[in-house]
């Protein structure tokens, strides 16, 4: 083979790196800079058909393949836990069409995509994270239309939402909602953090990782820059707590992380361990051991 | 230069040079005042900086408006390079414009001649490209807000006219308002609109 022909099987190897064109990971990653320059609000983008459902994450799929290089190492969580049907598929998806490397250690890895949780262990400054986004517009249930959810973030009139919360108050006695717990952005966008529990709001502020967020089917993106200041809404009177639970991991011990309830046999048996599964299993591997255990 | 040398000094691989010079991008707009090298630039005529040209053919296409000062407007092989490496449409509207390319920062426009975003599509604003000799200059400014710690400081030069008060009124259009890529020496550090920049000298 010439060095002409050589070249051209290069392009052609290297032309859907990630299975995007590349006019379409240009549109993608202009998005992506306008999102970082105004954090929490969703920017537009042409969302493109992806080789899988919508539901299976293509708004964060998306983004990570716009994003995503030969020198990355690559982790995918769903509900925390790397081992999923949908988490495999997307991980052996960027696999075969980037051939990066991939991970199950939050530590080792430079982009994290995640559906609905982020990892216990602490993010560095460099790691970015992708959630994969169903409903990115936190007024969506409040006010259906567009053009109005639109005035209203332009306007900052978001009064309605903090009704909304103080309807649960004064139905529940405290604010029940604990998915999905709206959050305002650097003191100016209400944002949806994407279906996490609001046990990992916390965890969103002023994180020294870049938290980007892609809607294949509502067609948005939006991100929370390194530092940011994220703020669960709240009342004086109710301040924003996050869950709490009365026994630590059963398999590990943690008591500081987001439990899971898992069925352990036929006769109704159950216990709770760590959702982010990475988490536990570096945690017994140091040798930490629940009651399950011990 | 030869009639055709526009068509030349594009990159080996085209695909992975754009995924690296936007990761340096990216992570220079997440955190303001970084300087982010860019390793595979193109190689333009001489008119346009290298890392200029970078940037215009990972970001810039033939959806994107592109602005060019007076002295890349003037420069027919700069313009055809542009032309044909990105398929970028040229306009003389610097409010209609996505992308704006200033090679000569002493002639930049005022920021608020350039596209702001609507109230409901902050977006909708025009991405400036300024060429820089220098990210260290005695002059260090004083940046925070996202993607900063607490304060960073920061520098290049030259510095257009009455930047820092040009840079404050930009800062109180937010969310409206333009966002900075400064392209250096084979690198380029970002100031978005979220930016807050306080001069250093005291
Ligand atoms: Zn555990």
């Amino acid at each position: 083979m010439n060095s002409l022909d050589a070249g051209r099987e290069q392009v052609i190897a290297t032309y859907n790196f990630a299975y995007l064109d590349e006019q379409t990971k240009r549109m993608i990653r202009r998005a992506i800079l306008k999102s970082i320059a105004v954090p929490g609000y969703q920017v537009p983008f042409a969302s493109r058909e992806m080789p899988m459902p919508y539901g299976w994450g293509t708004g964060g799929v998306q983004v990570t393949a716009a994003i995503i290089g030969p020198d990355d190492r690559l982790k995918v969580i769903d509900q925390g836990a790397d081992d999923t049907t949908n988490a495999i598929s997307i991980r052996k998806f960027f696999e075969r069409t980037t051939g990066v490397e991939t991970t199950t250690l939050t530590a080792d890895a430079s982009i994290i995509q995640t559906r609905h949780r982020i990892p216990e262990t602490p993010l560095t400054a460099g790691q970015i994270l992708v959630f994969q986004v169903p409903i990115p517009e936190p007024l969506r249930f409040l006010e259906p239309r567009e053009t109005e959810t639109r005035t209203m973030h332009a306007l900052e009139e978001y009064g309605v939402m903090h009704v909304k919360l103080y309807e649960d108050i004064a139905r529940h006695g405290h604010i029940a909602t604990t998915y999905a717990y709206p959050v305002k952005v650097e003191g100016r966008y209400v944002t949806d953090p994407s279906p996490t529990p609001k046990f990992d709001n916390p965890k969103m502020h002023r994180n020294p990782a870049l938290q980007l967020f892609g809607a294949g089917r509502e067609m948005r993106i939006y991100a929370i820059p390194p530092w940011t200041e994220v703020v669960s809404l709240d009342f004086e009177d109710h301040p924003f707590e996050v869950q709490a639970f009365e026994r630590p991991c059963a398999l590990c011990g943690a008591d500081d992380v987001f439990l899971d309830e898992v069925i352990t046999d036929d006769r109704g048996g159950r216990m709770f361990v760590c959702s982010d599964t990475d988490h536990c299993n570096t945690r017994q591997a140091e040798g930490h051991a629940g009651e399950q255990e011990a | 230069m030869a009639e055709t040398d526009f068509l030349s000094g594009g990159l080996a691989d085209p695909v992975l040079a754009g995924q690296s010079a936007f990761r340096a991008i990216m992570q220079a707009m997440a955190e303001p005042g970084t300087v982010q090298a860019v390793a595979d630039c193109p190689t333009p005529p001489s008119g346009l900086s290298r890392t200029m040209a970078a940037i215009a053919t990972t970001l810039c296409d033939a959806d994107t408006p592109i602005w060019l000062d007076v002295a890349l407007a003037n420069d027919p092989q700069v313009v055809k390079w542009l032309a044909f490496h990105t398929g970028a449409p040229v306009t003389a509207d610097s409010g209609a414009a996505m992308f704006a390319f200033v090679s000569d920062p002493s002639s930049m426009p005022a920021l608020d001649r350039f596209a702001q975003g609507t109230d409901t599509y902050p977006d909708r604003s025009t991405t400036l490209v300024l060429a820089v000799d220098a990210f260290d200059a005695d002059q260090p400014l004083s940046l925070s807000g996202p993607g900063i710690e607490s304060t960073r400081r920061f520098a290049f030069a030259p510095l257009p006219e009455a930047f820092i008060d040009q840079w404050s009124e930009n800062r109180a259009r937010f969310p409206r308002g333009v966002d900075l890529i400064l392209a250096g020496p084979e690198a380029v550090a970002c100031l978005p609109r979220s930016t807050r920049i306080k001069s250093g000298e005291h």
